[in-house]
């Protein structure tokens, strides 16, 4: 019944081109976190801080990233520009696609780790005769981060899996690259279980180099 | 000095000082007590410029501390203040938790700022701790870390809103006996607090807060032994 042989041959020989395209894919989804971290910080803060159409304009950024679908966030960078007759290249979709999705979820992040320091540890900074930034820079902002970095790490590895629908906008990161293959080998079984087994060393040294870094960042 | 004079305070459509006088000497240790929600934290917060105020006004050593041109967070420099909750920063050692300021605001060296922290943390009893993180202190010797934290920046007035109000009352002492030793040493204080031992005992004066306006204040000895006020009397026989 089960007449399928399996022909890993094929794969192992391309291993070098899915390695490279992993990195691919690591690049894509780091930049989109750096990115995103930063404009959802800012989100997070106009929201807190705001009012007014820019508020607006944060709040609909957020409930957009996060309550729809990923990849139709995608199409909009790909298909959608396009109807208006701006092409951009595929890289470029999958950097906007994962920026504007992760800067999004990263914003609602910061937004609960500001709303955690009580309002009184900047109180006591100020009696101190710091300034408003001052207290903002040394006291809340190294205590948000700890509140979030671990929803952060979450995030990057959310960034470096989504980053897989690049393949449907014509992207050669880890997933594209693995169909460019599998469609001119018929290996399709045996590429997407060995690109399977690339994300999970992926996502697993994300998560070991977090752990490392907490240790190092956050003694208390 | 401290100088008030017809200070009025409102929260929106309550309010909260209703016409404060009041003068602080140099070296005057003044106790503030009276029920809970009536003005005595808004005083000490308006006092350092953290709470605009609408009418009256503030004068720390002949500077207006509500004027637009007033330098606050040079002005609270000089008027350390300790809160109810002690308000550690959790993220920083205890060394870092007094150093920071200094470093910062005073823009000390690094070395200087380290030097001041040690000898505050000596002087309120924390000096073996400097290592650790305020979550591995009890809330006694963090209360002792806010004062120390306070000191750091060499303040002529310190401004305590019931420092040990939110102590479990075993810790209650050594944060009282602090206080006590900045007094004998001199500090100007203003004291708000629950401890009616602590007000007989150390302060020159003490003040009856009721409902925004002080009903009366004297030497412990007339509000505590023969307070003028009804008021004064009746609040300090629920007291007891
Ligand atoms: N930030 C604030 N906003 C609105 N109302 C406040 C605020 N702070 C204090 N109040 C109100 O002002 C009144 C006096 O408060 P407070 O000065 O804290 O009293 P006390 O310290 O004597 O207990 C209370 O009714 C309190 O609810
Ligand atoms: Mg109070």
């Amino acid at each position: 019944m089960f007449e399928y042989n399996f022909h890993w041959r094929p794969v192992l020989k391309n291993l070098p081109d899915l390695l490279e395209a992993g990195l691919v894919t690591l690049e894509v989804a780091s930049l989109a976190m750096v990115l995103g971290i930063v404009i959802g910080l800012a989100l997070a803060l106009i929201r807190l801080k705001l009012r007014g159409p820019l508020r607006w304009f944060a709040s609909s950024w957020v409930e957009l990233a996060r309550n729809t679908p990923a990849l139709f966030q995608l199409f909009f960078f790909g298909f959608g520009l396009g109807a208006f007759g701006l092409h951009l290249t595929p890289y470029a979709i999958v950097l906007a696609g994962l920026t504007f999705n992760c800067a999004g979820y990263l914003a609602e992040n910061f937004r609960g780790g500001f709303q955690a320091i009580p309002e009184t540890q900047i109180r006591a900074a100020r009696s101190l005769g710091m300034t408003s930034a001052q207290a903002y820079l040394r006291i809340v902002i190294p205590q948000v981060i700890r509140i979030v970095y671990y929803p952060i790490t979450n995030q990057m590895v959310w960034a470096v899996l989504i980053s897989s629908l690049g393949m449907l906008v014509g992207f050669r990161e880890l997933s594209g690259e693995t169909q460019f293959f599998a469609s001119r080998t018929y290996r399709i079984f045996e590429y997407f279980a060995v690109t399977a087994v690339l994300y999970y060393v992926i996502v697993k040294i994300i998560l070991l180099v977090s752990r490392l870094l907490a240790i190092k960042l956050f003694r208390y | 000095m401290i100088e008030i004079s017809d200070l009025y305070k409102s929260f929106g459509d309550l309010q909260v000082l209703k016409g404060i006088n009041l003068q602080v000497e140099k070296g005057e240790v003044l106790s503030v007590i009276g029920a809970s929600g009536s003005g005595k934290s808004t005083l000490l917060y308006c006092i350092n410029g953290l709470e605009p105020i609408q009418k009256g006004s503030i004068k720390v050593d002949g500077v207006e501390v509500h004027a637009k041109d007033t330098d606050l967070n040079k002005l609270r420099q000089k008027l350390g203040m300790v809160f109810q909750q002690w308000n550690s920063f959790p993220h920083l050692t205890v060394l870092e938790n007094v150093a920071l300021a200094p470093r910062i605001v005073r823009k000390l060296p690094k070395r200087d700022a380290r030097d001041v922290a040690l000898k505050q943390l000596e002087h309120v009893g924390l000096g073996d701790k400097i290592e650790s993180y305020p979550g591995a202190l009890s809330g006694g010797q963090q209360q002792r870390l806010a004062i120390a934290r306070a000191l750091a920046m060499e303040p002529e007035y310190m401004l305590f809103d019931e420092a040990t109000s939110a102590l479990d009352p075993e810790l209650v002492g050594e944060v009282l006996d602090t206080m006590r030793l900045l007094a004998e040493e001199g500090m100007t204080m203003i004291c708000v607090t629950h401890e009616m031992g602590f007000a007989r005992d150390v302060s020159d004066r003490v003040a009856f807060f009721h409902e925004g306006l002080i009903e009366e204040i004297g030497p412990p000895k007339q509000i505590f032994g023969d307070a003028r006020s009804e008021r004064t009397k009746k609040f300090l026989s629920k007291i007891r």
